[in-house]
């Protein structure tokens, strides 16, 4: 397209009824042609079907009585399939027989209406079509005026302008009143907790046996066979009296097993697996879902919630997703009876980064 | 709908002018009934998409009133002893078990609870395809930008409605969902890891969240969202609705059926459709099955999780995210495979908010404009609207990535690398498609104009040439080709003090980029001369 040589402004003086707008008003960049087609005015009106034929109108209207008749139908079947379906038996066949029928009588009741009455607008209200007049939105100049005048005025009358110590000592009252109810807010948590504190610290401590999710029940060493993964959390975990989800969120794990050799253990780490077994923590350390996929042949483990995956075989580093972060490992050991223990907690805050870990 | 009151009293009084008068005389509401009573209402089916957003939230209202009654916002756990089987017994929050006796020991419980959830999902569906007609029609501009916003605000309160609300049951699915919530929270720099302490009364996931949701979800975002939608409706009254080009239609009229009746029949037969057909659904469907997923914990979580339809694109953003944007450094945790999805979001989110203002910037347009456009007389701003929706898709399909990736055999990284690049090359695709089809339907509709639209008729000339008759077009139909508005690219000039200002450049810029390639509409003088420049 050839570019336009004016600014719109120029050709915005040339009068037009393109579009007949108000011309008083700049048009900005927008061209306005001389020589644009005028509105051709309304075209004849077109009667409907039901204007011209009485037969088709009488049928029209009792389509929307019939309708309305069906909606009362409707309206009682359902109240009917309320008492005739009830759901006391246990059962939850009865549930979605009761859902079913009384919903489709509602249905009925409902969509007979909504039909219904459309019809009755579009098929026999007579047909008209009005013609408004739109006027500018702002107003009349005079309106203007004299709401400019009405600030004027109360600027004038209370020295808002004027008295500037007494408007500024306001606005600074004003600014610091609602602070005192941001403190209110350090509330919402028990006044006694840091969270950096409780993010820092998980159940597991020297000693800790490793128990099967949910039942509690520890694990023995034996019992975990190459291959397997075991979901995990500390012994004693399902007799706390508080905070159960809390310190689950915290020390969920998972256990697994693979061939000592096919394992690589970050340096320092050697001993914190037993004999090809090692836990890892459960809890995903992109934004803290629990990451329960395991895929044996690969020792991959897979977050469900935004596919992060993460090597068992390499110290659980990430191999794919969004999580930047190893899973941290959890040292095990094995106690005296051959039980599966942790020898001490997570050496760093499980789950979700945060601003204060370092 | 009260009848209009008639001020010179009838000869014989009915019932309905006697109580007409009588409630007059004490709210003077028959000038109200005047002026809005026969009020032209323009009519198409696209106005009809807010409509269903609005009937969609009175269902949301009235079923999620009736919800109150029976829902318990109480994560006291207990042991479940209502008549599902298999979960008695089940340790539970109070949420969950008076979610599940909503469900299975309440008649018509399931049925209410069901209507309540879809007609949340159509809610949020609803406002954004209202939007995209808003947006495609360039109904944003004077004197509705203001209107624009108060409804972009009220698609996001949508949305928080929506996940506040899905979060209550305190079951399995919801709770992961928290999680999530939490994890990102915690991603924010500075403020992030006491935010999520205060928010969720202590270690997550504690014992206040949904009691805390749940003022949210019906107290605090239901009164914001009436407020809007009733300040939204005052609007629309206030600046008259948008119509299309038509004949007789201009941008100083409006042009349909009176509010009474037949705006009010149709808009309220309208209602109840709407509602019959959430009642359907509910009915035949269902929705989050929390029974199947059990009470929250936070070690279990199966796979293929999805969230409600519109958090999507959030968690399809998270997804995207390549390993290891994260670090540590001057001794604080940045972790930018969350702060970037946020601001990325932040940004969208805020350029659509503000697309009104910058689009009235670019045109210096300051007319008020009552007509809609046809997308296609906008190239570039149905092109940056194209973008924009391929954006949006494109990390709203990420939130199912694995769904993709195992119903169609495909591996899951092979799916967020294609997602990434539709989210990243995408947008740009979708540009240019949409701009040169826009700009060839232009080319089109010119062609009509100039050389009337194909008849079928073959007609053989006496020198043996074969040529198909065009009919001219009738005014009527030609005046919808030839009245939309078009805009020239900027001219910098100087000011008043002989500079030109680097917002001239840009603008100017902007002007070129929105306009350099526009189509002008055919004039009087053009079809007169029957000469086409455009081939």
């Amino acid at each position: 397209m050839a570019q336009d040589d004016h600014s719109g402004a120029e050709l915005a003086a040339a009068d037009s009824s393109h579009a007949a707008h108000d011309i008083a008003v700049s048009p900005g960049t927008a061209v306005i042609a001389a020589d644009s087609f005028e509105n051709p005015g309304f075209p004849p009106h077109r009667p409907r079907v039901t204007d011209q034929e009485p037969k088709r109108e009488k049928r029209a209207q009792r389509t929307v009585y019939t309708l309305f008749y069906l909606s009362i139908l409707g309206s009682v079947w359902a109240i009917a399939a309320y008492m005739l379906f009830p759901i006391e038996s246990n059962d939850v066949g009865a549930v979605r027989l009761n859902n079913m029928f009384f919903g489709l009588g509602a249905t009925l009741a409902l969509l007979a209406i909504g039909f219904g009455v459309v019809h009755w607008g579009k098929a026999i209200m007579a047909d008209v079509e009005l013609v408004d007049e739109r006027h500018p939105i702002g107003g009349s100049p005079e309106t203007q005026a004299a709401a400019v005048k009405v600030f004027a005025d109360a600027d004038r009358e209370s020295g808002f302008t004027r008295r500037a110590a007494i408007r500024n000592s306001l606005i600074g009252a004003l600014l610091v009143f609602p602070l005192p109810a941001i403190v209110l807010f350090r509330g919402f948590a028990p006044q006694d907790q840091m969270p950096v504190e409780l993010l820092s610290h998980t159940m597991w401590k020297k000693g800790t046996r490793l128990a099967l999710d949910p039942s509690g029940v520890p694990i023995k060493a034996g019992d975990v066979t190459i291959g397997s993964a075991f979901h995990v959390i500390p012994e004693g975990l399902q007799d706390l009296e508080h905070g159960k989800l809390e310190e689950k969120a915290k020390a969920a794990v998972l256990l697994m097993r693979l061939e000592p050799g096919e394992l690589n253990h970050a340096p320092g780490r050697e001993n914190w697996a037993y004999e090809g077994i090692v836990a890892y923590s459960k809890i995903c350390t992109h934004v803290g879902c629990p990451v329960a996929l395991y895929e044996q042949h690969t020792h991959h483990l897979l977050c469900p919630c935004h596919q992060s995956q993460f090597d068992v075989a390499n110290a659980c580093e990430v191999i794919f997703g969004p999580a930047a972060r190893p899973l941290p490992q959890l040292a095990i050991d094995v106690d005296d009876e051959g039980y599966l223990i942790a020898q001490h907690d997570f050496t760093e805050p499980v789950g979700p980064s945060f601003w204060e870990r370092n | 709908m009260t009848t209009a009151p008639s001020a010179t009293a009838p000869q014989k009084r009915s019932f309905t002018s006697a109580a007409s008068v009588y409630v007059n005389e004490r709210t003077s509401i028959a000038g109200f009934v005047k002026e809005l009573g026969r009020k032209a209402f323009p009519d198409h089916w696209s106005f009809l998409l807010g409509e269903v957003a609005l009937f969609s939230f009175v269902v949301v209202l009235i079923s999620g009133t009736f919800l109150t009654f029976f829902f318990q916002a109480s994560m006291v756990e207990v042991h479940y002893d209502g008549s599902y089987v298999p979960l008695k017994g089940v340790e539970m929050s109070v949420a969950m078990a008076s979610t599940l006796d909503i469900s299975f020991d309440i008649r018509g419980g399931l049925f209410v609870r069901q209507m309540h959830h879809w007609a949340a999902l159509l809610f949020v569906a609803a406002i954004g395809l209202h939007m995209l007609r808003i947006f495609f029609t360039g109904a944003f501009r004077k004197p509705r930008e203001l209107n624009w916003v108060i409804g972009f605000t009220l698609f996001i309160l949508a949305m928080a409605e929506g996940f506040t609300g899905y979060s209550l049951p305190d079951d399995l699915l919801s709770g992961n969902g928290l999680r999530i919530i939490d994890g990102m929270v915690k991603g924010i720099p500075l403020i992030g890891t006491w935010t999520s302490f205060l928010l969720f009364g202590g270690e997550f996931p504690g014992t206040q969240i949904v009691g805390r949701l749940y003022t949210l979800h019906i107290l605090l975002l239901p009164a914001l969202v009436v407020a809007l939608v009733a300040l939204h409706l005052v609007f629309v009254v206030v600046h008259k609705h948008t119509q299309y080009a038509g004949p007789g239609k201009s941008q100083q009229n409006a042009v349909g059926p009176p509010i009474l009746p037949i705006y009010a029949a149709k808009a309220g037969g309208f209602f109840f459709i709407v509602f019959g057909v959430l009642a359907l659904i509910a009915s035949m469907f269902t929705i989050n099955p929390i029974w199947n997923y059990g009470p929250y914990d936070p070690s279990p979580v199966s796979a293929g999780t999805q969230p409600d339809w519109y958090i999507g694109f959030a968690d399809g953003a998270l997804r995207l995210i390549p390993p290891g944007w994260e670090f540590v450094w001057l001794d604080r945790t940045w972790s930018f495979n969350i702060l970037v999805p946020l601001i990325v979001i932040g940004i969208f989110i805020v350029t659509v908010l503000i697309y009104p203002f910058i689009e009235a910037w670019v045109t210096g347009d300051k007319r008020e404009h009552h007509i809609a456009d046809r997308p296609r007389n906008s190239p570039t701003r149905t092109a940056i609207g194209a973008a924009g929706v391929t954006f949006y898709a494109g990390l709203w399909a990420a939130a199912s990535s694995d769904i993709l990736a195992t119903h169609f055999s495909l591996t899951m990284e092979g799916v967020i690398h294609a997602l990434q690049a539709v989210v990243i090359i995408g947008p740009f695709v979708a540009y240019f498609i949409a701009k040169r089809v826009c700009i060839a339907l232009q080319k089109k509709d010119r062609e009509i104009v100039l050389h009337g639209y194909e008849s079928g008729r073959i007609v053989k000339l006496p020198g043996g040439e074969f040529i198909e008759v065009h009919q001219p077009l009738d005014e009527y139909d030609r005046w919808r080709l030839v009245s939309q508005e078009s805009y020239a690219p900027l001219m910098i000039r100087p000011n008043a003090r002989g500079k030109i200002t680097a917002g001239q450049h840009v603008r100017a810029a902007l002007s070129r980029w929105f306009f350099e390639d526009r189509i002008a509409p055919v004039t009087k003088g053009e079809l007169e001369s029957g000469h086409d420049t455009h081939h």
